[in-house]
């Protein structure tokens, strides 16, 4: 049954992690943006949540109200005054300056913040669990997460398909010159896109924030979580952030049961098979789409 | 020419890809409604122009006009929403997409209509190009046929005023090709106004009043279908002897 616990946390997990890699999947499907800065959007999100929190004395959920429209801002100003001009030079550009972008900000937070370690309050729902067995229990929080996680999939496949938005970000994805001839702005579409990859970043962070510790360094780590979990559900695809994410954080409860110190090993681990193994199935390189808005 | 204002102009066009001058100063125009032909051996420049003309290219030198003002600056996207559209010579649907939703970007994004019409507008246009029976199928499970009928749904979608096509007939059968100067002749009669490449001469001028040559990034023929083909130079340039009939 201790088993079939770590499977269970490690489902749960996977929510958090899909959450933050939806952004650093939605970057790359649409603009071809790997975002090295995606985990360190995030850890801004949850400062910014940490300092209406702190000032304010509102909830952390509350905070959402204001930091979410701010990263939608933030998201969209980055790309129409940075990342735009990368993107015009070609595809390590971008890489470069999204590397920059890391160290900017996880350097401006250690100025402001101090290195300290900090954590937001999930309230009463923090510590809860329900308990099936003795050995079986269930994180309220983190069923939570997965939740939000699911909601927001849900949601953004729900723009995608449904909306002329959604559906000028899938055209711009598959042919960005075609779209542009038939009156799609590209550019503005890129915008809207990184702006809804940057909220969903500042969601996961604040939820990251409310779920562990974070200090101003926390950003690239969670940026290899996302990452992996984007690379193993496919770049691009949408429910395969979902999967991804939720195989990842299965690893690593599973490896943290056979020993604790394999916890972030074993995630490394099967997503270093999983490249393995999907490089040498599609040799002919890895295959961008969005697959999961259309399936 | 004389009959109508000039809708969209180059006004000498010049575009070099490093060493190599692609067009070299090219004046060419299209009144309102009219249907102008392009005719070429390969290289002439003949894509280039369209691409200058629709916005993806930015011309070294020279303007581009449309009704009359300057568009030379103008991105794709803003022409197109100004009424140019423009066809490919091989298509590029949008891959993940249904046939439906290709035309319906166009018609949200390129069109003047919005909410419902937006629909009614893609749909209009899908019975037109004969895509009805195929609206919900993903644009890249489509036949070479389709997907040229699928690339003129598209930019049609966007309510053009002048439409650029690259030759849509190319590697269609006489039947096919036939079926498409049918549909192009309904555009005319909509108002639409035609600049398209073709190197089937006897597709395209079924479909034109006015044949323009190009050779080496010049026009060098230009007025009615058959003296153009019946000039000097062109059969120099383009046909050869074998060719005129």
């Amino acid at each position: 049954m201790t088993w079939v616990n770590a499977v269970v946390h490690g489902i749960l997990l996977g929510g958090l992690y899909a959450l933050l890699a939806t952004g650093l999947s939605l970057m790359f499907g649409v603009m071809r943006i790997i975002n090295l800065a995606h985990g360190s959007l995030a850890l801004l999100g949850a400062y910014m949540a940490f300092l209406l929190v702190e000032h304010a004395h509102i909830s952390a959920y509350l905070a959402l109200v204001p930091v979410l429209p701010g990263a939608l801002v933030v998201g969209y100003v980055l790309q129409r005054t940075v990342l735009e001009r990368s993107l015009r030079s070609g595809m390590l550009v971008p890489l470069l300056t999204t590397f920059g972008l890391l160290i900017v900000i996880g350097n401006l937070l250690q100025e402001f913040f101090s290195p300290d370690v900090h954590s937001l309050d999930p309230g009463a729902i923090g510590p809860a669990a329900w308990r099936i067995t003795s050995r079986l229990s269930i994180p309220a929080f983190d069923a939570l997460i997965l939740g939000i996680a699911i909601l927001v999939l849900f949601l953004l496949q729900l723009v995608l398909t449904r909306t002329q938005i959604g559906r000028e970000l899938r055209a711009t994805a598959a042919d960005p010159d075609a779209a542009e001839l038939v009156g799609v702005d590209s550019r503005a579409v890129y915008a809207r896109a990184t702006a809804i990859a940057v909220a969903t970043a500042a969601l996961a962070g604040v939820f990251f924030a409310m779920r562990s510790t974070f200090d101003p360094t926390s950003g690239p780590t969670q940026l290899i979580y996302a990452f992996e979990a984007v690379v193993i559900g496919g770049m691009g695809s949408l429910w395969g952030t979902l999967a991804g994410g939720i195989v990842l954080g299965v690893a690593q409860t599973v490896g943290a049961q056979i020993d604790p110190q394999y916890f972030a090993l074993a995630g490394h681990v099967v997503f270093l098979a999983v490249l393995v193994v999907r490089t040498a199935v599609e040799s002919g390189g890895l295959r961008v789409r969005l697959r999961g808005a259309t399936t | 020419m004389d009959e109508g204002v000039k809708l969209l102009e180059a006004a000498g066009v010049r575009k070099r890809f490093g060493a190599l001058v692609v067009l070299d100063g090219v004046d060419f125009a299209v009144g309102a409604g009219e249907g102008v032909g392009i005719v070429g051996p390969n290289g002439a420049g003949k894509t280039t122009l369209l691409n200058v003309l629709a916005g993806t290219y930015r011309p070294d030198g020279g303007r581009v006009l449309f009704r009359g003002e300057d568009v030379t600056s103008r991105a794709a996207a803003r022409r197109c929403r100004l009424g140019i559209g423009r066809a490919h010579q091989v298509p590029r649907p949008f891959g993940g997409m249904t046939v439906f939703e290709n035309v319906l970007v166009g018609a949200g994004a390129g069109g003047r209509r919005r909410g419902r019409e937006k629909y009614r507008q893609a749909i209009d246009v899908l019975e037109l190009c004969a895509l009805g029976d195929l609206a919900n199928r993903r644009a890249e499970s489509l036949g070479l046929l389709h997907r040229k009928r699928l690339e003129l749904a598209r930019a049609l979608a966007t309510d053009p005023e002048v439409l650029l096509l690259d030759e849509i007939a190319g590697g269609l059968t006489e039947g096919e090709a036939a079926e498409l100067v049918v549909t192009v002749g309904e555009l005319r009669r909509r108002g639409i106004a035609i600049v398209w490449i073709e190197h089937i001469v006897h597709v395209l001028v079924q479909a034109i009043e006015r044949l323009v040559c190009m050779d080496g990034g010049r026009v060098i023929a230009d007025g009615d279908p058959d003296e153009v083909m019946r000039d000097a130079t062109v059969v120099d340039a383009y046909l050869g002897s074998a060719a005129v009939r």
